[in-house]
């Protein structure tokens, strides 16, 4: 971590509330449940976890679209409490979604769609905002932009239609940018590219990125570390390099498949589903939720309490009972079914 | 925009509607600059006061055209600037006589007989003696007047001059003893024979033969020329109709928006108002407002719209706009900062423009009919020269029963018209702007 946190998040839980009918309450859906971490500025983080795990909801919660139950987001040292800090905090975060076409308002025209976030955030002159468009169309390299500014969403290529999506997401200045699964629905041939200006932009603006995927294999390229979320919590923060190559807790194992590649930068991968069920998060598990599917799990201790972080390494943060007290920072057990108490 | 456009006019029907809609707007155009709105008040709330010269009941003059030319049209006839004769009688008493000579080529009667008199006199009125030659030769004295500055001698409701000729006198001065049924061709004239008793005075007439056609749309029981409602009818209707339409519409597409983005106890009232509103009898509330309040057609037209804003399309769009409320734009527009009254007026209602439109465009003439309903009802504007009132006038005089049927069948044709024009365009830009139709 470089610097102070440009964003931190404390204790978050967001729950959704399940009805019946419309009024009967019959329970919570605990999709973000307890989740902390900083991001340091200039820093892209990745999250990564199966699906249904809560990543979206979380990106939710850190962009104020959702309220959490708890928690709090705190942004540049300030914490988001009243409506006011949102609106500050608005104009210096990006949200690109994963469906580039419902993303856009399909009744609007490129134009249309830049020119709102400037609109809504007080550029009121309209030379300057077609400056600014302009700007942000040659930024994200749909040029000429005269050409593309009359446009229609869906007379845009899915790629473009991103770009077009990261050109609104940064048309403010932000700070930092949340992607969630920016790239899961575009064809293949286009990922590479959106991510490729995806990262210059970052590093050209010194953004930080929150980016959500399943792909681990592109988090590689984009982000220095890596958060891995099971049934709304995180169970493990690591560099990417460490992550890859020593994954501590038993779920990124299980997630983590070593596939023999000659390309060494894809010697590890992310499997699409690790084996077992996903936990209900209705009523999840007691103690480490991810026990029943556990091949390390320490039967009268998992099952019943919940493993705090235990730093296993510099950076490197693991809720996992595996590592408690001594074992806080031993050496990698081994890939599959590590060290046992 | 211009694709729609593009798109529509590949339906006939668009075409066809459009074409109707082009006809009625140029109609609208011309009659609100040829007629401007103050005179076509005049023309139509004057009444008969306003078309001394037009026949009753006359049927639009191309039907001569089914009818062979047997159908009579009217005459004027004015006095010639010089009149034949005058003469100095002595003690500031002249004479002046003049023939207002005409060739009725007809053999159906004329409906009427009307002298006009135009005298200019300070104190003492001139006196007129009224004769009548027929082409037979044979002369009649018709009246004696004594007439006001500006005076209507009509001969048709002289009842001494009836009994005089034994039978009406717009059939008795047109024909023979020997044919009675059948007007006489000929040169007639009427003889003005004045005793003016003032120096500076003199006296001007008009003769006017009432016939039984009357320009293009002919005229009502009160002289009216039908010409004034057809036209002016029609910017009425269509202002009616869209305006009642954009105005419930609109505000029924805004507060089903609002009710389904902010959710809660806005969304449960707005839900509760509309289904009492549902089960309000809207005619007889009109109808209320009408016999009690004001039957202007703008406070009507305020009425309808009211009754139409919690209408039944609120629950079709909240539908649909709860749908689009969890469009990935919608939260990409609130992470942009968006607030609450723009996200509402700009990213949820033009979602429903493509399902509102063609909608819009079928509910107009449910309303131009609407306008109709109250006039035929007796609630219709009290000045407007409107379809309806025609209609409501040509019922109450019973016309389809004494066989005035263009009276009735006019201001229906201009109906039918607006309708279909609707209809056709509302029917086309559906399946524009709703394609999953086109399968159906
Ligand atoms: N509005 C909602 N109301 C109730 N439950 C919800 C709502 N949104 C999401 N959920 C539930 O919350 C859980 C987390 O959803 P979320 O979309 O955050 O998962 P995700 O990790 O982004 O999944 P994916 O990778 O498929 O996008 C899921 O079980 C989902 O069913
Ligand atoms: S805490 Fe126990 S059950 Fe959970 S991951 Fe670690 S070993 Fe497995
Ligand atoms: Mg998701």
């Amino acid at each position: 971590m470089r610097g102070d946190p440009l964003l931190a998040a404390r204790g978050l839980a967001t729950w959704y509330e399940l009805r019946r009918w419309g009024f009967l309450h019959q329970g919570w859906v605990r999709a973000v449940d307890g989740v902390s971490f900083q991001l340091a500025e200039g820093e892209a983080v990745a999250v990564v976890g199966e699906s249904g795990c809560g990543k979206s909801t979380l990106a939710k919660t850190l962009l104020g679209l959702v309220r959490p139950l708890r928690g709090e987001v705190w942004f540049e040292g300030r914490r988001l409490g009243g409506a006011d800090d949102w609106r500050w905090y608005r104009r210096r975060v990006g949200y690109v979604q994963q469906d580039p076409y419902g993303a856009l308002p399909p009744f609007m025209s490129v134009r249309r769609i830049l020119e709102e976030p400037l609109v809504v955030n007080g550029v009121s002159s309209p030379s300057k905002r077609r400056a600014r468009v302009v700007e942000a169309l040659e930024a994200v390299q749909l040029v000429p932009p005269e050409e593309f500014l009359p446009r229609f969403p869906h007379m845009l290529s899915g790629g473009q239609q991103q770009r077009l999506v990261v050109a609104r997401a940064t048309l403010l200045g932000p700070r930092l940018l949340v992607a969630d699964e920016p790239v899961s629905m575009l064809d293949a041939s286009v990922r590479a590219e959106v991510l490729q200006l995806l990262r210059s932009l970052q590093q050209s603006h010194r953004l930080s990125v929150v980016y959500i995927t399943h792909d681990l294999s592109t988090v590689r390229h984009f982000c220095e570390r890596v958060l891995v979320m099971y049934a709304g919590k995180l169970v493990e923060q690591a560099q990417v390099t460490d992550l890859l190559r020593e994954p501590k807790h038993p779920y990124t194992q299980a997630l983590l498949a070593a596939i023999p590649d000659p390309d060494p930068e894809n010697a590890r991968r992310l499997r699409p589903v690790p084996p077992g069920e996903p936990p209900s998060l209705v009523r999840p598990p007691e103690g480490c939720r991810f026990h029943p599917r556990c091949p390390a799990a320490i039967p009268g201790v998992c099952d019943r309490r919940e493993p705090p972080d235990f730093e296993v390494g510099a950076g490197h943060v693991a809720a996992c009972w595996l590592y408690e007290g001594a074992r806080t920072v031993t050496a990698a057990p081994a890939v599959e079914g590590g060290g046992s108490p | 925009m211009r694709g729609t456009l593009r798109e529509l006019v590949r339906y006939p029907s668009a075409l066809a509607g459009l074409a109707i809609l082009a006809f009625l707007v140029g109609i609208s155009v011309y009659a609100l600059v040829a007629i401007p709105y103050p005179e076509a008040v005049r023309l139509w709330s004057g009444g008969e006061a306003a078309w001394p010269r037009n026949p009753r009941n006359a049927r639009p003059e191309w039907l001569n055209w089914l009818w062979g030319g047997r159908l009579p049209r009217t005459l004027v006839v004015h006095s010639p600037r010089v009149p034949a004769r005058e003469r100095d009688l002595g003690s500031g008493v002249r004479e002046v006589q003049f023939d207002l000579p005409f060739e009725y080529r007809y053999r159906r009667f004329p409906t009427e007989v009307a002298v006009f008199v135009y005298a200019d006199y300070q104190e003492q009125a001139p006196q007129l003696e009224l004769s009548w030659r027929t082409p037979t030769g044979s002369e009649l004295r018709l009246a004696d007047l004594t007439p006001r500055r500006q005076d209507i001698y009509r001969l048709s409701a002289d009842a001494e001059l009836r009994r005089n000729l034994g039978g009406a006198p717009e059939q008795m001065l047109f024909s023979t003893a020997d044919r009675p049924g059948e007007a006489v061709p000929g040169r007639y004239t009427l003889t003005v024979r004045a005793f003016l008793f003032e120096p500076g005075s003199s006296v001007r007439a008009e003769l006017v033969v009432y016939g039984e056609v009357y320009g293009l749309a002919g005229t009502d029981h009160l002289r009216r020329d039908l010409l004034l409602p057809l036209l002016w009818g029609t910017p009425i209707a269509l202002a009616f109709g869209l305006l009642a339409a954009v105005g419930s519409s609109l505000s029924t597409l805004l507060i089903a928006a609002v009710g389904a983005w902010y959710g809660g106890w806005v969304d449960g009232l707005i839900q509760r108002i509309t289904e009492v509103n549902l089960i309000l009898p809207g005619l007889p509330i009109l109808i209320m407002i009408g016999t009690l309040y004001s039957r202007s057609l703008w406070v009507i037209l305020g009425a309808v719209i009211l009754l139409g804003i919690f209408g039944g399309g609120i629950k079709t769009y909240r539908a649909l706009f709860l749908q689009v409320k969890e469009a990935p734009y919608v939260e990409a527009a609130r992470a942009y900062g968006v607030g609450n009254l723009r996200m509402v007026a700009v990213y949820l209602v033009p979602r429903a423009i493509p399902v509102l439109l063609p909608q819009f465009v079928t509910l107009i003439p449910g309303f131009v009919f609407l306008e109709a309903t109250l006039a035929l009802l007796g609630l219709g504007d009290p000045v407007l020269p409107t379809w309806g009132k025609v209609i409501e006038d040509a019922y109450r005089a019973g016309a389809l029963y004494v066989g005035y049927t263009y009276w009735v069948l006019e201001p229906a044709f201009m109906l039918m018209l607006s309708g279909l024009a609707f209809t056709l365009l509302g029917f086309a830009l559906d399946r524009v702007f709703n394609p999953r139709l086109r399968e159906l």
